[in-house]
């Protein structure tokens, strides 16, 4: 029973730690999907370039990945701007029969992503073997008679504690900085924003630099953790989809519970089912979100404090 | 004349193998018939009804995964799979449909995405039904030659284009048009917008199902990655139209021709082959920002940008 208990809690704790991590990639995704009303599907291979950035200033110059942080994220918002501004933006003023074009845009731009790095760097697994890789923190050292033994792993925690920041960053930019205020307005009303005086074209640029910045710190943080391929993108694009539906279209504090709940759930699946299965626990997550949830979290929210 | 044009194709086609071909190119020829089944299979949903997918490879899959099943459990011929895989994929289609289509926009095409994904891990995971990664061989194909084999998809891709344009000339395809150009006012018109989605969504299914089915007995061999693959089907599906032009019978046509003869072309240059997907990517970002009705339906415009200044006035 206590071994149950402890597995139990113990993938309750990865759970938590992975979604913290989750949140910060579906953050970026909701952001560019309440100001653009598309779904950029090359998100997660934005995340897979900044992990190559960190992966090579690691093995190049000995800069361990936290601290490469700081050079993929602002390398990733210019990306993310200059992706907007002369590709997506352009198509936006194009004619045509299909409303999509835009997100086929970002399908192709995350095809050349991909095949670009399996051509300059190989399809070959990398990782960025840090000290204090192994290096964890157990239950019994703070609680000598403790009756289940769980522990946690400091990249980990380390990594929660950046995303954690990122976040709490993330949320002072949109509340209390002026261009945050501009971003939320045109997520909210285009119409209503641009006859504040709001520079929607400018806000689009500056939330597709912010988006691809924070799933690039998102890399940063996952490295150490995880390994690398050129292919990774697409299973975080689909994570990434998966947590803005589940949060509520363009919804930021829906993005965060569903973040976690994602982590927690795919946590479970790998313990209980198997790892392999993990992405069919997304999709199925994904399909009840659909159906019995279609608004997502925020709707939960809004009408919970509507209901005040 | 133009009445007759899909006849005098068809015709022409019949009569191709017989002036003896090289297999290679034969080889070929089926691919590109292929393709443009499953293009005009996807065109008829994305193009004319404006539902976006990008996950027809599921689809693929599943049909191609059908034949090979009745083949390695049943011991049939896989052929039987060309006919067992409709209401297969009509049943599955209209699963999907009931659960994604009630919903507006993005939802679709994400859920469509992530449904090619999870039936790729489906496949390699269920390795006692499907022998997962290992994939399944038919141990002895049907013909060595591929006249048959061209006959057959030849067939199967006139079947379609009539099919879809006898669907888009009855009320059925104005139904599907209204709802690309305004689902709100489409609904307020008394459509039932949700139901011709969705029949709209297992006529693709199905269509896209049956070369996937052809595929299994052309081939002889499918594993979960060849036939469940993000870029190198469900996004060649929406290039194959997207080049050729969305909304427009020949458009897959075209596109399959074009998209087939470059991988070839592409992947037999040294060094930059294992580039083939930037190329398709860059293609793709340049037919989106210059021609995004694709090459038929932007033809007037292409020929404008080649003729001399003066020849407009």
């Amino acid at each position: 029973m206590a071994a149950q208990v402890e597995l139990f809690l113990q993938t309750l704790i990865s759970g938590f730690l992975l979604g913290g991590l989750y949140a910060l990639i579906g953050l970026g995704m909701a952001l560019i999907m309440g100001v653009m009303r598309i779904i950029n599907l090359a998100h997660g291979d934005l995340m897979m370039v900044a992990m190559y950035v960190a992966y090579w200033l690691f093995t190049l110059f000995h800069i361990d990945p936290y601290l490469s942080v700081f050079v993929a994220t602002p390398l990733l918002f210019f990306l993310g701007v200059g992706l907007q501004k002369f590709l997506i933006n352009p198509v936006m003023k194009v004619e045509s029969i299909l409303p999509h074009n835009q997100v086929i845009l970002t399908v192709g731009i995350g095809m050349v992503l991909t095949n670009l790095a399996t051509v300059f760097f190989t399809s070959n697994y990398r990782s960025t073997p840090v000290s204090y890789a192994s290096k964890a923190w157990y239950l019994t050292d703070f609680w000598k008679e403790a009756p289940i033994e769980l522990s946690l792993s400091a990249p980990w925690s380390l990594s929660f504690l950046m995303a954690v920041i990122f976040t709490m960053a993330l949320w002072f930019f949109l509340t209390r900085t002026d261009t945050g205020k501009s971003i939320r307005a045109t997520a909210q009303d285009i119409d209503a924003a641009m006859l504040m005086g709001v520079n929607v074209g400018r806000m689009r640029v500056a939330t597709f630099g912010i988006g691809a910045a924070l799933v690039g710190g998102a890399g940063c943080l996952f490295i150490p953790i995880y390994y690398l391929y050129p292919t990774l993108g697409k299973q975080f694009t689909n994570i990434g989809f998966v947590i803005t539906v589940l949060g509520g279209m363009g919804s930021t504090e829906g993005a965060i519970i569903g973040g976690l709940i994602l982590g927690i759930f795919e946590s479970m699946t790998a313990t209980y089912l198997g790892m392999g299965w993990a992405p069919v626990g997304r999709f199925m997550i994904f399909v009840a979100a659909l159906i019995f949830l279609p608004g997502g979290v925020a709707s939960f929210l809004r009408k919970k404090r509507l209901g005040k | 004349m133009k009445k007759f044009l899909p006849l005098i194709i068809l015709a022409i086609l019949f009569i191709l193998p017989l002036i003896g071909l090289s297999s290679y190119i034969m080889h070929i020829l089926v691919l590109v018939i292929m393709w443009s089944i499953i293009g005009m299979a996807w065109n008829l949903l994305g193009g004319y009804c404006g539902q976006v997918s990008f996950g027809h490879a599921a689809f693929f899959g599943m049909g191609a995964y059908t034949a090979g099943l009745l083949y390695y459990h049943l011991g049939l011929s896989a052929w039987w799979g060309l006919l067992v895989c409709i209401p297969v994929l009509g049943v599955f289609s209209l699963v999907i449909g009931f659960i994604c289509l009630r919903l507006r926009g993005p939802y679709f095409a994400l859920a469509t995405l992530a449904l090619g994904e999870v039936l790729r891990v489906t496949a390699e995971n269920l390795v006692k039904f499907t022998q997962g990664d290992l994939g399944i061989l038919i141990k002895q194909r049907t013909w060595i030659e591929k006249t048959w084999y061209f006959y057959v998809i030849l067939l199967l891709a006139a079947g379609s284009f009539f099919l879809i344009k006898k669907v888009m000339e009855s009320r059925l395809g104005y139904y599907f048009v209204a709802i690309r150009e305004d689902q709100d006012a489409a609904n307020s018109l008394g459509i039932n917008t949700t139901l011709y989605k969705t029949i709209a969504l297992c006529l693709s299914g199905v269509l896209t199902g049956v070369a996937g089915a052809f595929y299994m007995n052309y081939m002889g061999y499918i594993d979960p990655t060849t036939v469940f693959p993000l870029y190198d089907i469900s996004i060649v599906t929406v290039m194959v139209v997207m080049v050729g032009g969305v909304a427009t019978y020949w458009g897959p046509v075209i596109g399959a021709l074009i998209m087939v003869f470059l991988a070839e072309v592409i992947r037999s240059v040294p060094k930059i082959g294992a580039a083939h997907q930037t190329l398709f990517g860059i293609l793709l970002i340049f037919i989106i920002i210059f021609l995004p009705n694709g090459i038929v339906g932007d033809f007037r415009k292409m020929v404008g940008l080649f003729k001399p200044r003066g020849a407009l006035k």
